[in-house]
């Protein structure tokens, strides 16, 4: 793969490694990094001190991938962190293997001992290069401070192009601090990376025809149509042919959670609908998903009547877990461009083939939709943790971006909240990292400063991201933090009491800290509330404050997320709410 | 089942760990693994048995494929190949057996690199069934040990013969090279 670089002025200046690096970095439209200084480091912060760069100081590596992943999902430009050798390089991985698993573009720059040291169990020596090489989609170790230049510009290309996903460059000491002749790359050379993003033409046409032919359609989107940027082009494709659609908990937003197409979303906490119309489909048109299990369910019932139209541009996804009928490799854009220019084609001959069908397979749909709606539950006496996300969605009213962590908050925040546009749900899917919220609200808000940002956590991952207080702090980023408060590691506890006997062990968070102490320690305001009540004026006052502001709303603590799919059991067997406890005489 | 693949990886550091970490953490089990560099030094050409279910062959291919230093990787389990390894073996032969042992060599088309008074180093080629047939022959003669080394193989598909990187351009190319990946 061969590309060409945007020109720059200046050119055969002697310059230091750490100059060139931040060169480089000007060059490819870097903004901020989101980073934490150390020994090998210390070169390139020197560096740093007079570049126009900035760099926001999180107060612990692994907030900062997550806060650069949070700087990525809300505006899709790639976000960078920065991190010393060892212990420093070591924090990140969790961000970059959670950037991996949900395609996300991200730079990782780590230190590295001096190149004559490398080997010898140095002072915060680790092996980076070879620890991070399955968390990374690429990584490179600069060997030599002539090499940099073509190896960040290679690193930021094999970011953002093909399936996106974070790449890591190891730069030892002394190359920070070595010094080269730089003269700017224009030339991006990958003989081994290759991307197919046309999509095949005669694949596409048999695709438009199955689609027009199709009796009980379903489109299947995620988070490929999401890093495209394909959402108006999914929107015309399901608007053409009158499609019900679903949105992976990656694709939120893909469609706008209001457009009267859109189902909701699948899989082990989706919805009645949209688990029946996937189970029950004789055409699923998967676009940028990858069949994960958590949305299949088991795989030999899912779908048992559907041909499969998957659309995707890693080939390696194509008939991984479900073989495709009707594979296309290439980028959503590019091909649901065509996909739609075809099915318009084909129209005059094709439209109401199957008239008579499709409306009955809508009026079944909406019937499984009104059987079983997404809504949320009410209580007079206690805060329920939907009614809690009703509110917020009442507030954001589609528009505000939403960062959470892991866990049943994440699953009713993606089940109740709207969202209308893509890139305002923002979430840890693939690898379910707790302690993501919060930073990747900080990143989230740093891109973004004029939106609503709201970082929807539980007093689980909460308790992993307090040190992130003090950045949002000090960089007067005004999150809107949300503490869903139920006393206990929610979804596993769900877990222990269906499938373990009721036996809770380890999932009592019965200490949390003061909401208003804490907050009030680092200079916000913090609110403790636990009456039904209370819920609403205080989310209005917590938007309504021009800074950061956390509010600990304790919500009733034995509530569990439905429907459910059990793990391993097949979509259209849900659970759909909490089994009634047995009377005992 | 064993799948041979061959793959043109560049000659970079780290090629070769990224190659054996995309097999280990995708569960595929490794036979056979050899690696040299080619005519062109900025690049080698490695030859992997793994040992697969049938059904993720493609997958294996895909997923090797996909990384940034390999420029192809092709199955060769089934297509028009040839596949050869080379063992080194030594035997502690006696007296009165080593005419027999030279003779039986002889019918493997082995060769004796080193003969002392202890028996013999024998270097044999072949594909690895009948190797596995004239180390089993020798055993029966005496005390041995052997070194393999794991299986070279080349694809006589003359299409495959590629002296420059295989890198397709532009649109019809990219179709062409679709549809290749789809046939997998």
């Amino acid at each position: 793969m061969a590309a060409t670089l945007p020109s720059l002025t200046s050119s055969g200046s002697l310059l230091s490694g750490s100059q060139i690096l931040l060169e480089c970095l000007k060059r490819e439209g870097v903004e901020v990094i989101f980073g934490y200084p150390g020994g090998v480091t210390l070169p390139f912060y020197d560096a740093l001190y007079d570049a126009p760069l900035k760099h926001v100081l999180v107060r612990h590596e692994q907030n900062a991938a997550f806060a650069a992943q949070g700087y990525t999902r809300a505006t899709g430009k790639i976000g960078v962190c920065c991190a010393t050798s060892g212990p420093g390089a070591m924090n990140l991985v969790t961000g970059l293997v959670d950037a991996m698993m949900d395609s996300i573009p991200v730079v990782a720059l780590t230190g590295q001992v001096s190149s004559k040291l490398i080997g010898t169990d140095a002072f915060q020596e680790a092996d980076t290069f070879g620890i991070t090489r399955s968390a990374t989609k690429h990584n490179f170790m600069v060997k030599h401070v002539s090499e940099l230049p073509k190896i960040i510009h290679e690193a930021f290309y094999l970011a953002i192009t093909g399936r996106p996903g974070p790449v890591l460059v190891d730069i030892p000491k002394d190359v920070f601090q070595g010094s080269a002749h730089y003269s700017p790359v224009d030339e991006i050379h990958l003989p081994g990376y290759r991307v197919y993003t046309e999509g095949h033409t005669g694949q596409i046409r048999r695709a438009a025809q199955m689609i027009w032919e199709s009796e009980r359609p379903m489109v299947y989107a995620g988070g490929g149509v999401i890093h495209s940027g394909a959402h108006h082009e999914l929107r015309e494709l399901v608007e053409l042919a009158d499609l019900p659609a679903v949105n992976t908990l990656m694709g939120l937003g893909a469609l706008p959670g209001n457009h009267r197409n859109f189902i909701s979303m699948p899989g082990m906490h989706g919805s009645y609908a949209a688990n029946l119309g996937m189970y029950n489909t004789d055409l699923l048109i998967a676009i940028g998903v990858r069949f994960d299990d958590r949305v299949t369910g088991r795989l030999a019932a899912f779908a048992p009547h559907a041909k499969v139209i998957h659309i995707d541009i890693d080939p390696s996804e194509i008939s991984k877990n479900r073989n495709a009928d009707l594979p296309i490799v290439g980028d959503a854009k590019k091909v649901l461009t065509k996909l739609t220019k075809v099915m318009r084609e084909l129209e005059p001959e094709m439209r109401g083939l199957k008239s008579a069908q499709r409306a009955e397979w809508w009026d079944t749909i909406r019937g499984w939709m009104d059987e079983h709606p997404l809504k949320p539950v009410f209580s007079m006496d206690e805060i329920k943790p939907q009614h809690l996300m009703a509110e917020i969605d009442r507030i954001s009213g589609g528009e505000a971006i939403v960062c959470t962590d892991v866990g049943q908050h994440q699953m009713w925040a993606a089940q109740l909240i709207r969202y209308n546009h893509p890139r305002l749900w923002i979430n840890s899917g693939g690898l379910g990292s707790m302690g993501f919220g919060l930073p990747s609200a900080l990143g989230a808000q740093y891109a973004c400063p004029d939106k609503l940002v709201f970082a929807i956590v539980g007093d689980g991952g909460f308790q992993m991201s307090i040190p992130e207080f003090a950045t949002i702090a000090n960089q007067q980023l005004p999150v809107k933090i949300i503490v869903m408060n139920n006393g206990y590691l929610g979804m596993v506890r769900q877990w222990q009491e269906l499938f373990y006997n009721n036996r809770l062990s380890q999932v009592t968070l019965d200490t949390f800290p003061d909401a208003h102490m804490l907050a009030g320690a680092y200079g916000f305001p913090g609110k403790t509330i636990d009456k039904p009540e209370e819920l609403r004026p205080a989310l209005e006052e917590c938007v309504k404050y021009s800074g950061p502001y956390m509010l600990n709303v304790r919500v009733t603590p034995f509530e569990n997320v439905y429907p459910m799919v059990p793990a391993g059991g097949a979509i259209n067997e849900m659970v759909l709410e909490q089994p009634k406890p047995v009377e005992v005489a | 089942m064993l799948q041979t693949l061959s793959l043109l990886v560049e000659n970079k550091p780290g090629a070769l760990m990224r190659v054996v970490g995309v097999l280990s953490a995708r569960n595929y089990n490794v036979e056979s693994l050899t690696v040299a560099r080619t005519l062109d030094e900025t690049l080698s050409r490695m030859t992997i048995v793994v040992d697969v279910d049938h059904k993720v062959r493609a997958q294996v291919v895909k997923q090797l494929n996909k990384l940034v230093n390999v420029l192809q990787a092709q199955d060769l389990t089934e297509e028009r190949a040839v596949a050869r390894e080379m063992i080194l073996l030594r035997i502690r032969a006696e007296m009165a057996n080593r005419t027999a042992i030279l003779k039986e060599a002889e019918i493997f088309q082995a060769r004796v690199v080193d003969s002392s008074i202890e028996g013999f180093a024998i270097e044999c080629t072949g594909d690895p069934e009948k190797l596995d047939e004239f180390v089993d022959l020798m055993r029966s003669y005496g005390e041995i040990e052997v070194t393999r080394s794991g299986l070279v193989a080349v694809s006589l598909d003359p299409k495959k013969l590629r002296l420059a990187s295989p890198i397709p351009v532009g649109a019809a190319a990219e179709e062409e090279e679709e549809e290749r990946i789809l046939a997998n």
